[in-house]
């Protein structure tokens, strides 16, 4: 396995007493094969990840317990010097805004020079060169003459393009885009996704896909995890949970997708709003918004139940996820 | 623009080709980027032409078209020009005095007059610019340095060290200028700028460090600083290349205002004969000794003085200048 999560719990500390951002989250990924995480703003998706990659800001932020397995060494474990050198090389991030994460005052040629200056030492001039073969990679037009460009002379859709060479560039082996296409324009998006999934695809890299598109999942991820208030609630391999959700949530998400045979009718939307991470409610975390919850929900946090009757492995964090999936 | 011509995007090659400078390119830009993205990142060659702009030389742009940089720096050359080289306007000699000559008038070859001990007034004003000058760019220089490194380090890395320099800093803020001016500098014998110039250093670096502070702070919360972190950059790195270059206007230009404070400063010191001393010649100490015969003979205020409000204002609207060139958020 490339990346095993296991139980992490991650905390901030905020005025309003400890927030309980991730709370045992267990996924991982294996190589070539693309994981998306799936879950509204403050469901602790960004968090994971940021813990994973180790740049969580601590404090307020504090890793309050599980394991981070990335080939089989618990990053947790390891010295920051060690782990800021297996940063870039061997897993990187994309980010969501790629305007906002790309330094205004440096060329991108720069920038994406700069990976090979620390990671492998290069000279400024032969980091440049590389530069513009990355631009080229990902179809960059006039890779040589736009690597002195700054971030702003270049469209949306052209500096995710430069985020992502910029991910890449070492080849490492695990990629995690947090949110890679929502700043962009919807004919730009996909071409972003599959350029994404193309080189992943050539470098057999895992994936981690952060998002709450559902469109975006269905065409690329392999399996997705779905998280809501800091918990996988369910995880599925990707066919498997849009034929049938085992969790009220995700089915309330795939309800909520606008379609072309219910036109005229009320778009169903999830009652309610997420909870408040530093109260979250007893029992499944879910239930105040439930459609389905009985007494049970309202005190007994709900375990990872093992999906069975389905060919692949699923879980579901359900009280009735026999209900729901036959429901 | 030496961009190849491209027959498979005309629309967008249009769009490129009227950059000129300042408007009408940012113009173009926008254009440019517009008709990219109508495109859907069609693959073409989709760079907005001419040359790439940076903060710096975008700064650099607005300020040649800008009067009051252009008068006050034309000033301040000229100030640091008589300052290295006096002996081109001035033929005389600053201490050659003749005692006969008190206070007279305006006479041919000496059109400021004479003062008390009668030396020439218009050759002690040009050589007044050298101690001037002088003390305000090493104060500043040397103010801006400590100032922005360890506010730098203090915003950057925050913790115990941050609260330290915080409240060692605030303590620097509580010694009024002028009576610590009259207590660490009167115990001072040396007759060079630097006793001065080491004090107006010491009251100085505050300021600039919780500039630099405050600026390294809004800096590094930028997700460029966590994307350069994510890649695997180090501290070193992150600092230097992607945190400063992005917190150093505002040092600047505060930096560039003080510099005319300064020099100010050192001039209040001298008059309180606490700055400079004789046989340095500085204005401060000129306007001293004016300042007692001012019925008598205002000539002899009259050029130091105005000389002196002169330097303090260009300083003063250069750094004004380079603020508007330098925040965005005022243009």
């Amino acid at each position: 396995m490339l990346l095993e999560v296991r139980d992490l719990h991650v905390e901030f500390r905020t005025r309003d007493g400890v927030a309980k951002a991730v709370n045992g989250v267990n996924y991982s990924v294996d190589e070539g094969e693309t994981l998306a995480v799936l879950g509204e703003s403050g469901s602790g998706k960004s968090v994971t990840a940021q813990a994973v990659m180790g740049i969580l800001d601590v404090p307020p932020g504090r890793i309050a317990g599980g394991e981070i397995l990335f080939k089989g060494r618990d990053l947790l474990r390891m010295k920051e010097d060690e782990r800021r050198r297996v940063r870039g090389a061997h897993m990187a991030m994309i980010f969501q805004d790629a305007l906002s994460a790309l330094n205004p005052v440096l060329t991108v040629g720069a920038q994406l020079g700069e990976m090979f200056e620390v990671h492998r030492g290069m000279s400024r001039k032969d980091s440049r060169a590389r530069a513009v073969e990355l631009m080229d990679r990902v179809r960059i037009p006039a890779a040589r003459q736009r690597a002195g460009d700054y971030p702003h002379q270049f469209s949306g859709g052209m500096r995710q393009r430069i985020m992502i060479a910029m991910a890449l560039a070492l080849e490492p082996s695990l990629i995690i885009a947090d949110e890679p296409t929502t700043a962009l324009d919807v004919t730009v998006q996909a071409q972003v996704m599959d350029l994404l999934a193309e080189l992943q695809r050539e470098l057999n890299m895992g994936l981690i896909l952060i998002t709450h598109d559902l469109g975006v999942v269905a065409d690329v991820a392999d399996k997705i995890a779905v998280m809501y208030a800091g918990r996988i609630v369910e995880a599925a391999p990707v066919h498997e949970l849009y034929r049938a959700p085992a969790h009220p949530y995700t089915r309330g998400l795939l309800d909520s997708i606008p379609r072309l045979d219910q036109m005229g009718q009320e778009l169903y939307a999830i009652k309610g709003l997420p909870p408040n991470l530093t109260a979250i409610p007893p029992g499944c975390a879910f239930n105040p918004r439930c459609p389905m919850a009985q007494a049970i929900c309202r005190t007994d946090v709900p375990p990872l139940y093992s999906v069975t009757g389905t060919p692949a492995r699923r879980t579901s964090a359900c009280h009735f996820w026999k209900e729901c999936l036959g429901g | 623009m030496p961009e190849p011509y491209d027959p498979l995007q005309p629309g967008d090659k249009e769009a490129i080709a009227p950059t000129g400078a300042g408007g009408p390119m940012d113009l173009a830009i926008e254009e440019a980027e517009s008709l990219e993205k109508t495109l859907g990142d069609a693959p073409g060659p989709s760079g907005p032409g001419g040359k790439a702009r940076s903060l710096w030389s975008d700064a650099w742009h607005q300020l040649r078209r800008n009067p009051v940089f252009v008068v006050s720096a034309l000033l301040i050359a000229f100030l640091v020009v008589i300052a290295i080289w006096p002996q081109l306007i001035a033929s005389g000699d600053p201490l050659k005095c003749d005692l006969s000559k008190s206070q007279e008038g305006s006479a041919p070859g000496h059109p400021f007059g004479y003062d008390t001990q009668g030396c020439d007034v218009y050759t002690r004003t040009v050589y007044g610019a050298r101690a001037s000058i002088t003390v305000g760019v090493c104060a500043t220089l040397g103010a801006a340095l400590l100032g922005s490194l360890l506010g730098g380090l203090a915003g950057f890395f925050g913790g115990w060290g941050d609260a330290t320099l915080s409240r060692v800093a605030d303590i620097f803020f509580g010694i009024p200028v002028i009576l610590g001016g009259l207590v660490f500098l009167s115990v001072v014998t040396s007759t060079t700028v630097w006793p001065v110039v080491g004090f107006i250093v010491l009251l100085g670096w505050p300021q600039i460090a919780r500039i630099a502070r405050g600026s390294v702070i809004t800096a590094k919360q930028n997700d460029y600083v966590q994307a350069a972190r994510a890649l695997g950059a180090g501290n070193t790195r992150l600092l230097l290349r992607h945190v400063a270059p992005n917190a150093v206007a505002p040092v600047i230009v505060v930096a560039t205002i003080a510099l005319g404070t300064y020099i100010a400063l050192e001039a209040t010191l001298s008059f309180l004969g606490v700055g400079l001393r004789p046989p340095t010649v500085s204005w401060g100490i000129d306007i001293s000794n004016a300042a007692s015969q001012i019925r008598n003979a205002p000539h002899m205020l009259l050029w130091p003085a105005g000389a002196l409000s002169i330097t303090v204002l260009a300083f003063i609207m250069l750094g004004d200048a380079v603020r508007d060139a330098l925040d965005p958020k005022l243009r």
